[in-house]
């Protein structure tokens, strides 16, 4: 057996998962791109276990190993999908774009909390009690209430439009 | 090895097999990422996974082959299409599945399969190998499993039941957020991954009431 078909082969599996990977919309069809880029990968080293005559087999072991993180990559995988499609009722790739940058950071900075405060203030005060340690975990303020309004204005743009649906649910339930 | 490699204008029984089910798997893996529905996405990884078992019985990794059949087709392609049903995709034809960077997209693919498949042939030409049975039995594999590798043996184990838990926590809807997961807004500007899946489950039950 020429080395050459199984590695040609498996190049051709890997372009085609990338492609899957950077092209496809749904979520779990993603995952199964995903899917088709370990396969690959097994196809690889179960050749070049064979090639080298390995006498340990760290080539097919390690296959063995690949099949089995990738069986537990999808399981949880899936659950990151489910709940995310019961949180937003869409597993499309193209509407999940919290984490994105935004187009002009400074005045969606300023615009988040402009929008976001008054929100988080009016139900409940008591409760944002928990709330300034978390901020000085991530942008390292001393927990007064004057600088919290520093703080978020730094993290606001991360999580900008899921923070505006929070509050408008929040103002709209009682 | 590299001497006396035979030609490749002779191809032996074995290869023309292999080359036939790596042109299935390709062809069906090719059909996972351009068909426009999205059960038949599923079923035609079937076809792909059992295509690449041929490939590794060929390869005479018969174990693996047998695992690849258990675990993929029996388990993995059954988890996608529970998937499938339960975010409640749509059965039919449907044109929206694939996103806007189509073009870019098949592009990359292009130029990586290029990049791939040109070093590939540069670099192993002359590698040739008779292939012998008996190497990839249950055996053999079994053997250095139990031997050699025991250790990443045992550490795979729990991270099976690490992941086990994992998607436990995560599907579950009924787990009451701890008091640090109570006051659902500031544990998200800090987008830190600890934060996340309380915060799931913290901000669910609120999205039931708000829907009913």
């Amino acid at each position: 057996m020429h080395i050459v078909y199984p590695a040609v082969i498996s190049a051709l599996l890997f372009s085609v998962g990338v492609y899957g990977v950077l092209a496809r919309r749904n979520t779990i069809l993603v995952l199964m791109s995903v899917e088709l880029m370990l396969n690959a990968v097994n196809l690889n080293l179960v050749a070049f276990d064979v090639w080298l005559r390995d006498r340990l087999h760290s080539g097919q072991v390690l296959t063995l190993f690949v099949i089995v993180i990738a069986a537990a990559e999808v399981g949880v995988g899936l659950a990151i999908v489910l709940a995310l499609y019961r949180n937003r009722r869409t597993v499309d790739l193209d509407q999940l774009r919290e984490l994105a940058e935004p187009a002009q950071p400074l005045p969606a900075a300023t615009e988040a909390t402009g929008q976001w405060a008054p929100g988080d203030r009016s139900p409940d005060p008591g409760k944002l009690t928990p709330a300034p340690p978390n901020v000085t975990e991530s942008g390292d303020r001393p927990p007064t209430p004057g600088s919290r309004n520093v703080a978020m204005g730094e993290a606001a743009p991360s999580g900008n439009g899921r923070e505006d649906q929070r509050s408008a649910k929040r103002g709209g339930k009682p | 090895m590299t001497e006396e490699v035979p030609s490749y204008l002779s191809p032996t029984g074995q290869e023309v097999v292999f080359l036939l089910m790596g042109a299935v798997a390709v062809g069906s893996a090719l059909l996972v990422v351009t068909t426009r529905q999205l059960v038949h996405a599923a079923l035609w990884l079937v076809v792909s996974f059992g295509a690449l078992a041929g490939c590794y019985l060929v390869l005479t990794a018969e174990f693996v082959a047998w695992v690849q059949v258990l675990i993929y087709v029996g388990a993995v392609v059954v988890l996608m299409l529970f998937g499938i049903m339960l975010t409640r995709a749509p059965i039919g034809r449907s044109a929206d599945l694939d996103s806007g960077n189509r073009v870019v997209a098949a592009g990359v693919a292009l130029a990586t399969a290029a990049i791939l498949v040109t070093v590939v042939i540069d670099g192993f030409r002359t590698a040739y190998t008779p292939l012998t049975p008996g190497a990839g039995s249950a055996s053999e594999l079994g053997a250095s499993v139990f031997s050699t590798w025991v250790l990443p043996f045992e550490a795979l184990s729990v991270l099976l039941l690490a992941a086990l838990i994992g998607a436990i926590v995560l599907s579950r809807t009924d787990i009451p957020g701890g008091p640090p997961a109570d006051p659902p807004d500031p544990p998200d500007t800090s987008t830190s991954s600890q934060g996340d899946p309380a915060d799931q489950s913290g901000s669910s039950p609120s999205d039931r009431s708000g829907g009913h």
